[in-house]
């Protein structure tokens, strides 16, 4: 039996940040991760020889830049390369070319049409208006509006100077922006579906929303509110796939004392007069702290790892409701070669980028009619990289490593499991889809993995599969996530604390929540409990 | 020249409504109508999902013949096996048709939960929405004494309140109960009217929206005005005659003459000019922004945010001549009887008309006027759900086939009916529009989504039923809180005027 001041459950990337915080404020943390390696959804593995896949997560933006700073990652080996360009390719053969310039993008966007290539401006104006709006408030502890305490009435406090310090008609673009589905709001700039079908795609990945969906806005918001280097909106590979930033926050974990266990999945988290004593390892072993920070969804956390008895009834309802369902897959391909795109001219820099094949809004809101009706969409959409041409670590000279997320794939088929053979049509709707597209590709394939919510669920932990441990609507954002009355991190229990996805500001690979909780629990225990710089920084 | 104090434009319920306030506030109004008689689209409707209370007193509506058949109408959610379930008493104040213990409970809770949640928005609905700036303090320190009033009902309340806010309705409903009949009779009456399916996000809110009307002080009522939904108007017109108005019919509004930034006139078709200190329209605010008014005189950004005003249309109406009352499996005639068998049913119905198609199996809600007033003759109304205005395969063709859908269906749950046809009408979005004037044929005028909800309804910087010019303002369904026949949107814009009117 040993002793730690704190237990992180699960070594995803927020779990993982939240024990460097915790570290670094002179506890003596332990990491336990069920796998035998660390990173949760930010890993790379070996699954085909000489190949690294990202197999989770593929592309890296929503970093906090303080985190990335105040766990010196660049020093731990971490390297975010800004990939440019991507491309739409269209069923008559054309394709609409992205490129991080505004106005190479522009012009672009003039082949298609001229009104639109207008409006671009306005377009991309707004968003990023929207976005400097909610950038500062993703490392704030979400106030809770039914409380009288003063940090609470503080905070709010703050949000509503934020709010009315904007001009009148910016706070109703804003109120607006955050309510609508994705599909009204481009309809508000552009006209040419293709334009359209290009910039919605934000606006879903990793949810149970379509393009038409109200609310789907503010998930497009989601995914643009990163950087690369401080360039708003910009994504990028991580050098040595997704795995390199928990490697890098692993090692950073180290540098300030810490301990990682892998393969020791934790059974059960203790409760002793309503609060935590440490956790019983699927083995048997007891590992005893006052501190438990769960990095698994909330979901797994409560109805899973803790004792119903131990948790007030109305709060295991709430929990209950929380939703969490998968709607993406991934199919990750080894190549022999670079495939050639119909479209694309060659060396087109596009190919470096995220590619495309879904040309319209209406067909991407008829795959999740799809997944509303309980299959995997007939005709998926797909946001396919290949990060090697930009990162040559990850494959032998050559050979190519492609990653293919995959919309939309529900957590059951028709409230059954899925079952092997689900998985593989899955996999061949998405082989085939590319196919059309780029003739001989499936002759590259040296290997694919195919992931579906319950590989996903399975290996990762992810309840439903769902990438963002619960969906980003507005009954589970800011004071409702995960459930109302426990949005700071806290739980019902004393000492046991989250830090996942399933808590504010959500999902990817952002390390907020873990900072925020990591925060949070520093400053419950007080200034004289931890090492004074810890308690300055957060 | 006619000259007068006031001149309201458009005889639907909020034109009428508008009207009203502004006789009953000593103006010298005119009413204008395009048709040969007032109403407007509240004789589409069949039923009354809530009438503005200020009006029916105000008015002394019951003076001038408005009498209520029903307003606690019970709703039978139709099965196709003839098991069907009936909502009693106020919104559902007891369950019947062999609901399980465990539902009748749950459905209790959940009732109590929402009928409280949405009367605490009702307040909202008859004030003017506030403009969100620092200069215009006065009315949020008002939102702020309502925000006060909503922190009473206490913490847990409240959290759940918030976390339900702009919910999607389907996931409360599978939460909370398990009887599919249930679940499908609220998510249509959270969706009828909208273009949105029970699993878009905010759809509780138009639930909400529904139940937190009232009618004769019966919250969430679903009332039958003896003599049909024309008796409101004729009401209404009735009592506007009393009180001296003006109204014109066939008379169309072509013009509205701006001088200096201020309204003066109205034009009409036939060449009449009518000259007026105030101006009030309860058309489309596109229709008088654009049409009556002119892009030339609105800038550039003011014209955007009026053109992108979302107004699509998803309700039909149905209108069948029967030889003899239809059989829907036993159930009782006398209720509002649906046709919507699950959520799913109703999200897939709902999912056509994202294509500009129309639902394969439609939902809707059925009445038989005449089994209430048995007139020798036999009808049944429908407000069928979901089909576009702008239909892709265009309504010429699409018609037919849509009213063989919706036959196909009712046929479905009242298997006979099709052979008891004297006559079908069938009123599209596409005609409705046509024949009101409002874009879309939507019910609402502009759609009630959020992003068009209060504050920000019908878009920003029209939503205190002001306009860039004085003496004219906004009175149509497209207005806070939006349409259904309440007349509410008429008379707070009235109220407005007569406010703004006299502090200039």
């Amino acid at each position: 039996m040993t002793n730690y001041d704190a237990i992180v459950v699960g070594g995803g990337h927020n779990g993982l940040v939240a024990a460097c915080y915790l570290a670094k404020a002179g506890l003596k943390t332990v990491v336990v991760e069920k796998n035998d390696w660390v990173g949760g959804a930010a890993v790379s593995r070996s699954l085909y020889p000489g190949f690294t896949y990202s197999n989770c997560s593929y592309v890296a933006s929503l970093l906090r830049p303080e985190i990335m700073r105040e766990l010196e990652l660049p020093k731990h080996g971490l390297q975010i390369l800004p990939y440019e360009g991507g491309a739409v390719f269209t069923q008559d053969g054309d394709y609409l070319a992205m490129y991080r310039d505004h106005d190479a993008n522009r012009r672009e966007f003039a082949r298609f049409s001229k009104r639109d290539a207008e409006n671009y401006d306005r377009y991309s104006r707004d968003v990023l208006k929207h976005c400097r709006f909610i950038r500062p408030l993703l490392l704030r502890t979400p106030p809770d509006p039914t409380s009288f305490k003063p940090r609470d009435l503080q905070e709010l406090a703050f949000l509503g100077k934020q709010l009315f310090n904007l001009p009148e008609h910016e706070i109703y673009d804003m109120i607006r922006f955050w309510t609508m589905s994705i599909s009204d709001f481009l309809d508000e700039y552009f006209e040419n579906p293709v334009i359209k079908a290009y910039l919605a795609v934000s606006a879903i990945i990793g949810t149970a929303l379509g393009p038409m969906s109200p609310g789907s806005a503010y998930v497009l918001l989601h995914h643009y509110m990163g950087d690369v280097d401080g360039n708003i909106g910009a994504w990028g590979y991580a050098r040595g796939g997704m795995g390199s930033i928990s490697k890098a926050l692993t090692d950073s974990f180290k540098s300030f004392g810490g301990e990682v266990r892998t393969g020791s999945g934790v059974e059960k988290i203790l409760v002793r007069n309503g609060r935590t004593t440490g956790v019983v390892l699927a083995n048997g072993d007891e590992i005893n702290g006052s501190l438990v920070v769960s990095n698994m969804d909330v979901k797994r956390t409560f109805l899973k790892h803790v004792d119903e008895k131990d948790l007030p009834p109305d709060f295991v309802k709430r929990v209950s409701k929380f939703k969490i369902r998968g709607s993406s897959g991934k199919v990750n391909i080894a190549l022999d070669g670079l495939p050639k795109f119909k479209a694309l001219p060659k060396d087109s820099p596009c190919i470096r980028g995220d590619l495309h094949f879904t040309d319209s809004i209406e067909r991407m809101e008829k795959a999740y009619d799809d997944w509303k009706a309980g299959h995997f969409s007939h005709d998926p959409f797909l946001d396919m990289m290949i990060p090697t041409t930009i990162d040559p670590t990850m494959t032998p000279p050559g050979k190519h490593f492609m990653s293919c997320f995959v919309q939309y794939a529900p957590p059951k088929i028709e409230g059954r499991e899925w079952t092997d053979k689900d998985r593989n049509a899955f996999g061949q709707t998405v082989l085939d889809q590319i196919e059309g597209y780029a003739p001989g590709f499936k002759k590259l394939v040296l290997h694919a993995e195919v992931r579906t919510p319950r590989e996903l669920e399975a290996e990762v932990g992810l309840t439903e599969g769902n990438i963002f441990q619960g969906e980003l609507t507005f009954d589970q954002l800011l004071f409702n996530r995960p459930v109302p009355g426990y949005a700071q991190y806290r739980s019902p229990i004393e000492g046991l604390w989250m830090c996942g996805s399933s808590t504010h500001p959500g999902g990817g690979v952002m390390g907020a929540p873990g900072r925020n909780a990591a925060a949070e629990i520093v400053r419950s225990l007080g200034k004289n409990k931890v090492t004074g710089e810890a308690y300055g920084v957060l | 020249m006619v000259s007068c104090d006031a001149i309201v434009i458009g005889g639907g319920i909020n034109g009428l409504a508008a009207a009203g306030k502004l006789a009953a506030s000593g103006a010298k109004v005119t009413l204008l109508e395009a048709s040969d008689r007032v109403g407007g689209m509240c004789d589409v409707g069949h039923l009354c999902y809530g009438l503005d209370d200020r009006l029916e007193k105000s008015l002394k509506l019951s003076d001038h013949g408005l009498a209520w058949l029903s307003t606690n109408l019970p709703s039978t959610a139709l099965s196709e096996t003839g098991k069907h379930l009936v909502m009693q008493g106020a919104w559902g104040e007891t369950l019947a048709g062999d609901v399980s213990a465990a539902d009748q409970a749950a459905w209790q809770t959940l009732r109590t939960t929402l009928l409280k949640n949405a009367s605490v928005l009702a307040p909202f609905k008859s004030m003017t929405a506030p403009r969100l700036s620092r200069d215009h303090g006065a009315p949020v320190w008002k939102l702020l004494g309502q925000g006060l009033k909503i922190r009473g009902m206490g913490k847990d309340a409240l959290r759940e309140f918030m976390r339900l806010m702009l919910i999607n309705v389907a996931d409360v409903l599978e939460d909370e109960l398990s009887d599919d009949r249930l679940k499908g009779l609220l998510a249509f009456d959270a969706v009828l009217g909208h273009f949105a399916g029970p699993r878009s996000p905010n759809s509780l809110l138009s639930l909400y929206n529904r139940i937190s009307n009232s009618v004769a002080g019966q919250q969430a009522a679903l009332a039958l005005p003896r003599g049909g939904m024309p008796a409101i108007s004729k009401a209404m017109e009735a009592a506007l005659n009393a009180r001296g108005v003006t109204i014109k019919t066939n008379a169309a509004a072509r013009h509205i003459g701006i001088e200096a930034d201020r309204a003066r006139s109205v034009t009409l078709h036939s060449g009449e000019r009518l000259q007026a200190k105030l101006i009030v329209s309860a058309l489309h605010p596109q229709t008088t922004l654009m049409s009556l008014v002119g892009a030339p005189q609105l800038d550039t950004g003011f014209v955007r945010r009026t053109q992108n005003i979302r107004s699509r249309g998803t309700t039909s109406m149905l209108r069948l001549s029967l030889k003899d009352h239809p059989d829907f499996r036993g159930a009782d005639l006398k209720s509002r009887l649906v046709i919507a068998a699950s959520v799913r049913a109703v999200e897939d119905a709902f999912n056509a008309v994202k294509y500009q198609a129309f639902s394969a199996e439609p939902v809707m809600e059925c009445l038989v006027p005449t089994a209430f007033e048995p007139t020798g003759k036999h009808e049944l109304t429908a407000l069928v759900q979901f089909a576009p205005h702008d239909l892709k395969m265009g309504w010429a063709k699409g018609k037919p086939a849509y009213l063989k859908g919706i036959m196909q269906q009712l046929e479905r749950y009242a298997p006979g009916i099709g052979k008891l046809v004297l006559q079908a009408n069938l009123q599209t979005p596409a005609e409705i529009a046509t024949r009101f004037g409002s874009p879309g044929g939507q019910w609402h005028h502009a759609e009630l989504s959020v992003e068009q909800m209060f504050f920000l309804r019908p878009a920003i910087g029209l939503a205190q039923y002001e306009t860039p010019f004085a003496g004219l303002y906004l009175a149509s369904a497209a207005m806070h809180p939006g349409g259904g026949v309440t007349g509410t949107a008429g008379w707070n814009a009235a109220t407005q005027a007569v406010k703004s009117m006299g502090a200039t």
